[in-house]
C-alpha cells in the first residue's frame, strides 16, 4: 500500500499536469480539455480519478475560473443518436479508478473563457475528500 | 376459479398482447424524423429530398445547389461539446489528405439548432475547421423539415442550470452527385474507413 502511494506520488509529480493534496486518497491523472472552436459555447474536460483509500468517495461538481459554469455530463450514443445527459455524481470506488474521457463522462465547461497557451485550472468537489484542484492543458479537437 | 374461466382469461390475455403488439407495430411505422422519437434506420431510398437553407454569407443553399457534386452532410450544433467538434476536425483532417480532389465534393454542416446557430455564430464556428466545409442554418421550420426529409433525430433536451442541449443523429451522410443516400459513416469510424467511404463517393 505504502509503495503504491509512493509509486503513484513519483508518477504524479511525472506527469502533467497533476496535483493531489498528500492528504487524500485520491489521485487525478491526464486531465485535458478540448480545444473549444472559436465562438463554441461548451468546452468538455476529461481525466482519470484514481482510488488509492479503502473508502469509496463521489465527484459531486466541479467549478474553473475559466468557465461561467462546470457541470458534470455523461454522453451515450445508441442507433446513431447522440444523447447528452446531466450526472448527479461520479462514484469513484475504493481503491479503484474511473476515467471520464470521450465517449462517455466529461465535464462540461459551459460559457469557457480559455486563454491560448494556458491551461485551465478546475477545482474538483468531492463528497469525502473535498475539493481538489487541478490543471487542464487544451487539446486541439480531433483524435 | 374454474376451467372455462382460465381459459377465457388465457383467451383474454393473447387478444390483449396481441392488440398491443399490433398498436406498437402501427406506432412505430408510422413514426417521421425530426422531433419524434428515433424510428428503426429507414431504407436509403427515403433519405434526403428538398430542402432549402442559408449558408454563412446568406446565400439560399438547396438540394438543387448541391446536385452536380457528390456530398458530405453532418448535421450537429455548436453548442455540441464533444460530437460536432470532433467530427468536423476528423472531417477536416479527412479533406485534406485528399488533396484537390476534395473539392469535387459539397461538404455541408447542418445546425440542427436554428435559434442558436444564427449564420455569424456557424461561420465563427467554423473558422477553425477546413474552409470547403459549409454552415447551413435557417428559419426553425425549414431545419426541421429538412430534418423530416433526411431522417434525422434532433430533440431539446433542458440542462439544470438552465439553457438546452441537443440529442441527435451523428453519424456523418454521403449522397451522390443526384442527391440520392449512398451511406452513412458512423462516428468515431477510424480514418482508413473513413477515406475509404469518401474515395468511394468521388468514384
Amino acid at each position: 500500500m505504502h509503495r503504491r502511494l509512493f509509486l503513484a506520488a513519483a508518477l504524479a509529480s511525472l506527469s502533467a499536469p497533476v496535483l493531489a493534496r498528500p492528504r487524500t486518497a485520491l489521485e487525478i491523472r491526464d486531465a485535458w480539455v478540448r480545444q473549444p472552436p472559436p465562438g463554441a459555447p461548451t468546452a468538455a474536460g476529461y481525466f482519470t480519478i484514481l482510488n488509492h483509500g479503502r473508502t469509496s468517495d463521489r465527484l459531486i461538481g466541479a467549478s474553473s475560473p475559466a468557465a461561467a459554469r462546470v457541470e458534470l455530463h455523461e454522453m451515450s450514443m445508441a442507433g446513431g443518436v447522440m444523447r447528452m445527459r446531466a450526472a448527479g455524481g461520479v462514484a469513484v470506488p475504493a481503491e479503484g479508478s474511473v476515467d471520464l474521457r470521450p465517449g462517455g463522462l466529461h465535464l462540461m465547461l459551459i460559457g469557457p473563457r480559455l486563454t491560448p497557451g494556458r491551461p485551465v485550472p478546475i477545482t474538483l468537489r468531492f463528497e469525502g475528500a473535498g475539493e481538489l484542484r487541478i490543471v487542464a492543458p487544451v487539446r486541439a479537437p480531433g483524435r | 376459479m374454474g376451467a372455462n374461466v382460465k381459459a377465457l382469461a388465457a383467451i383474454a390475455a393473447i387478444a390483449a398482447i396481441a392488440v398491443f403488439a399490433i398498436a406498437v407495430g402501427v406506432y412505430l411505422a408510422g413514426m417521421p424524423g425530426g422531433r419524434a422519437a428515433p424510428a428503426p434506420a429507414p431504407p436509403p431510398s427515403a433519405i434526403g429530398g428538398p430542402f432549402s437553407l442559408i449558408d454563412t454569407n446568406g446565400r439560399t443553399v438547396t438540394d438543387a445547389t448541391l446536385r452536380g457534386k457528390p456530398t458530405v452532410m453532418f448535421f450537429g450544433f455548436t453548442f455540441c461539446p464533444e460530437v460536432c467538434p470532433t467530427t468536423l476536425a476528423d472531417l477536416s483532417s479527412d479533406l485534406q489528405t485528399l488533396g484537390p480532389s476534395a473539392d469535387r465534393l459539397n461538404v455541408v454542416f447542418v445546425s440542427v439548432d436554428p435559434e442558436r446557430d444564427t449564420r455569424q455564430q456557424l461561420a465563427r464556428y467554423l473558422s477553425s475547421f477546413d474552409r470547403r466545409i459549409v454552415g447551413l442554418t435557417g428559419a426553425p421550420e425549414q431545419v426541421e423539415a429538412m430534418e423530416r426529409a433526411y431522417r434525422v433525430y434532433a430533440r431539446r433536451q433542458p440542462l439544470e442550470s438552465g439553457g438546452y442541449t441537443m440529442d441527435h443523429t451523428s453519424y456523418v451522410m454521403l449522397f451522390d452527385a443526384q442527391g440520392r443516400f449512398v451511406e452513412p459513416i458512423g462516428y468515431g469510424q477510424p480514418p482508413e474507413r473513413r477515406l475509404a467511404a469518401l474515395r468511394r463517393l468521388l468514384g
